[in-house]
């Protein structure tokens, strides 16, 4: 592969690219810096910025981006938590467990339930033991979206652990707690980041949970807000496009700063 | 594992009893195994019990819903009667059936074609390093990581009859502004093209990895032996990404059947069904007419409909496993 890439006529069509396949996400910051409830049409660039669409967006949307935040740090705790011991165990593979073999392909498979189902089954169960309008029941059902991607992410990087450290540490009197804790979760971070990632924006986006799992307004993350002020009001244009702006904040943060952990978990997990 | 046996021989030879060193050495073994292997059960047996509560059960209650009839009153009295098929035959005989599952087609078929052709373009075209191409790769990511819902509202922005930018263009061009999301015409084919806007950075991502497991020496043989441009694709390209496409096709298509977000977000099933799918309207039944038992019968046909086909995909294509990545 050639390594010192130069400006090309492809530099220039990808930039073109770029910015055809981005207009969605520049309209919308654009759209959002037009405070204007009169004028009908947004004009293509934002020369007079007017950030009263970003007033009325904090003054009504800060609480659900707050929840939205709740929910979502709290999914990726859960989801760590339950992830990356699941994944240590199954990556321990010398030490084999019977059947544990068909964990890993129903985890596979759990991949390929529409969430409409889990939301239907779980309705129910939710209501039955309190758990809807609540936050523990939304973070719970979020975490649940991650967790079985999660685990099949940290196990492919925990089955490449070289074995010998594990044994050193064993021999050094750790028990495999220890072991867990002081070896192969250090060694790991690098895929616990890129699961921590994925958890967090899995929660983040998730809709079809807050939608069907709340339903008094106790519990509402920005999603649900969006989706209701979507069909609310349609007039305020700059206003609920300054709300998407502020609810793309995380995705295109992560994108930034965790652009490698992204591009791993893309493709070494494939979902959505 | 030294120290664990040293431990449990230990243990066997506070038992006093007179075995050889030789089968101690074994049954301690064993021991040490045993305990492994629990300690393996206990790492995982977490993410079992909450695979368990959130996927199975679920799975099961659904099931077990889509025979009852499972309405508001059961939340109140508990009571859900057992109703055979009747769940199943009415949401098939409803007239709007067939409308469901040609929306459901022709959203799924048509979002997935044109979104793999266009994705295997680009990963096509970020193949070959460019300067500012690994940042322009992840920037066409971005689409693909926004919450569904926001893309949705910004695309009804865009898509607005009367002050949308894209009806703004095609005056500007002499062209009659176009009633996306509101004519029943035109709305399904809306949808289909935010949908593919958004799965177009899934697809280019995984078909790029595909790309760049390729080993660049098939490349230069084949073009000693005058293969380059489409013959190279045709002949080294498409055979070896082949697997490759075949998990996207298949995932793609488990993820394209079953969306919900952005329908509800743009148009909300309408205008007139127009856009109603088996999991949109498997969501109207259930959370809208508080009818579970219709709602749960229509979305395991979903899920029925998912996996048949996911699985002949696979058949066709590759062996399963490839989806563990």
């Amino acid at each position: 592969m050639e390594t010192t890439a130069r400006v090309t006529p492809r530099t220039v069509i990808g930039i073109v690219l770029a910015i055809f396949l981005l207009f969605p996400v520049y309209w919308m910051v654009n759209s959002s810096l037009q405070g204007n409830e009169n004028l009908l049409e947004t004009t293509w660039f934002p020369f007079d910025i007017d950030l009263r669409g970003y007033q009325l967006a904090i003054e009504s949307q800060l609480p659900h981006l707050v929840t939205s935040l709740i929910v979502s740090l709290g999914a990726v705790i859960v989801c760590l938590a339950i992830a990356a011991p699941a994944a240590y165990g199954l990556s321990r593979v010398n030490i084999p467990i019977p059947g544990i073999g068909l964990f890993v392909i129903a985890l596979v498979i759990t991949q390929m339930i529409p969430g409409i189902v889990i939301a239907n089954g779980l309705f129910p169960i939710y209501n039955s033991v309190g758990l809807v309008n609540t936050y523990p029941g939304l973070i719970l059902a979020d975490a649940s979206h991650g967790i079985p991607f999660c685990i099949l992410l940290i196990r492919a990087f925990m089955v490449n652990i070289p074995s010998s450290l594990v044994e050193a540490a064993r021999i050094d009197g750790a028990n495999e707690f220890r072991v867990f804790t002081s070896i192969v979760l250090p060694i790991s971070r690098n895929s616990l980041a890129t699961a921590a990632v994925f958890a967090f924006l899995f929660a983040w986006s998730d809709f079809l949970f807050a939608l069907t799992l709340t339903s008094t307004g106790d519990v509402v993350p920005i999603t649900l807000s969006m989706y209701q002020f979507v069909g609310a009001h349609t007039q305020s244009w700059a206003a609920l496009m300054a709300t998407a702006t502020l609810a793309s904040i995380p995705a295109a943060f992560l994108l930034i700063v965790a652009q490698k952990y992204i591009a791993s978990g893309v493709t070494g997990g494939a979902v959505k | 594992m030294d120290a664990d046996v040293a431990v449990a021989s230990g243990a066997t030879g506070a038992g006093g009893d007179s075995d050889t060193k030789a089968a101690a050495h074994a049954a301690s073994g064993r021991a040490v195994r045993r305990r492994q292997q629990l300690a393996t059960l206990l790492f995982i047996a977490p993410a079992i019990v909450f695979v368990a509560i959130f996927f199975a059960v679920p799975v099961v209650n659904n099931i077990i819903m889509s025979f009852q009839e499972f309405t508001t009153a059961t939340f109140y009295t508990g009571e859900a009667p057992w109703v055979g098929l009747q769940n199943y035959i009415d949401v098939v005989l409803d007239p709007l059936f067939a409308r469901l599952t040609w929306n459901t087609g022709i959203f799924t078929f048509a979002s997935l074609t044109v979104t793999f052709f266009i994705g295997l373009g680009l990963a096509l075209f970020f193949d070959k390093t460019f300067r500012l191409s690994g940042l322009l790769r992840s920037l066409l990511l971005l689409p693909w990581l926004l919450p569904l819902v926001i893309s949705a509202a910004v695309w009804r922005r865009m898509m607005d009859e009367g002050s949308g930018i894209i009806n703004q263009i095609l005056r500007a061009i002499g062209l009659n502004g176009v009633p996306w999301l509101t004519s029943p015409d035109v709305a399904l084919a809306s949808v289909v093209i935010v949908n593919i806007w958004i799965g177009i950075p899934f697809v280019m991502v995984i078909l790029y990895g595909g790309l760049q497991e390729i080993p660049r020496e098939f490349y230069e043989a084949a073009a000693l032996d005058g293969a380059t441009g489409w013959r190279a694709f045709w002949f080294i390209t498409w055979p070896l990404l082949r697997p490759v496409v075949v998990v996207v096709l298949t995932l793609g298509f488990i993820y394209t059947i079953r969306a919900l977000d952005i329908v509800l977000a743009l148009t909300g099933g309408g205008p007139a069904n127009a856009t109603q799918t088996y999991a949109t309207e498997a969501y109207q039944l259930s959370f809208i007419g508080f009818d579970f038992g219709h709602g749960a019968a229509l979305s395991n046909i979903l899920i029925i409909v998912s996996l048949v086909v996911a699985g002949l995909q696979l058949r066709v294509g590759r062996r399963p496993n490839d989806l563990a990545g």
